[in-house]
């Protein structure tokens, strides 16, 4: 136990680092997710086959190895930045994939007439789709978008192989000063269990508040 | 102000609706009426390309329809759709629903916009359901909003593609009344539809379809008292006597 306390400024640290890799590439998630799913579903064929290779890709590849690649394959070819920025935007990426799926299947479960409804208005599929389908889309799917967030959290623990001093390599390195992994590692898991507990949460009480009848 | 000429649609191997020529002058209330699969249904999603047509052309107010972006939006907001399932938007009120394509569309202030849809609820008799969402109203009471949403464009024609098909019985009376008020204050209308005494009451023209063709037309009172097709009497037979 004093292995935890006497090292609460490290874990501290790698908790800030991790909250702040989690909450960035989320954003960015979300963004990539939005404008995937627009390609997605959208009427125009060349973007369709795009987002569509893009999901296959990202969804078939192991995060460990994007991270992997970035980290080392970027600089050869003249990219460079920071460790941290690297892996939130992997991260994003990455996960910007399945948040893009979980919208699909949002949108695909919001009836055929609304999008026409829209349409036979007038407004542009690009307005139907931000107006009409996808914030009903998005009220179907907030419990697996809570549970994109959580894996996404858990996900950015990787990003301790490629050398950020998240969370989990925070643990690692108290780990080798102490050799106590028990205490150590319960208390990371702990925090991220804390985080976890904390998505739950917030998802359960948004699905409530956005229902819509039907 | 509509104009159909050799309009052909497969779905498939299936010939949906075979060489349609059809017209439509400014103030006209054209009903179309026919078996389940005839055809009539996509013709009027044809009007304002919700499907798309395989051969023919359809002008509407002497203009082409578009093939597709912001040329056929802009067509679109001219022609007022009302659908079978009324497809309100199930996340906004029903004011909001009649309030959105003005706002987005037309680019009409709020405030305006506001105005425009309490008067027209208050036309289709459900002003005090404003506030409410879509799921909360009764199928007529969704149909009359959808009406509303759909003429809060202004629009120079409307098509209404079985409006009251989905109603239960004494609701079909308040829908019916609101298309009646429209077609008497001389409104373009396109109405499929299986109201046989609404056909008969509104219809400048009665349009009878069969297996994709336009088999007969004619103004309502010579068309159901004296059908000249034998397709048409035997459809008129069967409907007209339950």
């Amino acid at each position: 136990m004093s292995a935890l306390l006497d090292h609460l400024p490290e874990f501290w640290q790698g908790l800030v680092v991790t909250l702040q890799m989690t909450a960035a590439s989320f954003v960015g998630a979300a963004a990539v997710g939005l404008v995937i799913v627009a390609m997605r579903v959208g009427p125009v064929p060349v973007l369709r086959a795009v987002a569509t290779v893009y999901v296959e890709t990202l969804q078939n590849l192991p995060l460990l190895v994007l991270l992997v690649l970035a980290v080392f394959g970027l600089p050869e070819i003249g990219l460079k930045a920071g460790l941290t920025t690297t892996a939130i935007v992997v991260i994003a990426l990455y996960e910007g994939a399945y948040i893009a799926e979980a919208l699909r299947s949002g949108v695909n479960a919001i009836s055929a007439g609304q999008g026409e409804a829209a349409r036979a208005l007038g407004l542009t599929f690009g307005q139907s789709l931000r107006h009409v389908v996808l914030p009903q889309a998005l009220r179907t799917v907030v419990q697996p978008i809570g549970n994109i967030f959580i894996a996404l959290t858990m996900n950015t623990s990787l990003a301790a192989a490629v050398g950020v001093v998240e969370l989990t390599a925070a643990a690692n390195r108290v780990n080798l000063l102490e050799a106590q992994p028990i205490p150590i590692f319960v208390g990371a898991g702990l925090a991220y269990a804390a985080v976890a507990a904390c998505a739950g949460f917030v998802t359960g009480r948004l699905e409530r508040r956005l229902a819509v009848a039907r | 102000m509509i104009r159909v000429r050799g309009l052909n649609k497969w779905f498939g191997e299936h010939h949906v609706l075979h060489d349609v020529d059809l017209d439509v002058a400014r103030g006209e209330v054209v009903v179309v009426i026919g078996p389940s699969g005839s055809g009539k249904s996509t013709l009027c999603r044809c009007l304002n390309r919700l499907e798309a047509a395989d051969s023919g052309e359809i002008l509407v107010d002497g203009v082409p329809v578009p093939a597709e972006g912001r040329a056929l939006a802009r067509l679109r907001a001219d022609v007022g759709m009302v659908f079978q399932n009324f497809n309100l938007f199930q996340h906004k009120t029903v004011l909001e629903n009649v309030m959105l394509a003005p706002t987005k569309v037309r680019g009409v202030s709020r405030a305006e916009a506001e105005r425009t849809a309490h008067e027209l609820l208050a036309r289709v008799g459900i002003a005090e359901q404003a506030g409410k969402q879509p799921a909360r109203l009764s199928g007529g009471q969704q149909q009359r909003a959808a009406i509303a949403r759909a003429l809060a464009m202004r629009p120079k024609v409307m098509l209404f593609d079985e409006p009251t098909s989905a109603l239960d019985p004494e609701m079909v009376g308040e829908v019916l009344d609101v298309m009646t008020g429209l077609a008497a204050d001389g409104m373009t209308m396109v109405v499929v539809t299986h109201e046989m005494g609404f056909a008969r009451r509104a219809a400048d023209r009665v349009v009878f379809m069969d297996g994709g063709r336009i088999v007969e037309t004619g103004e309502p009172n010579a068309f159901f008292d004296s059908p000249r097709t034998d397709r048409a009497r035997d459809f008129l037979a069967k409907v007209l006597t339950h």
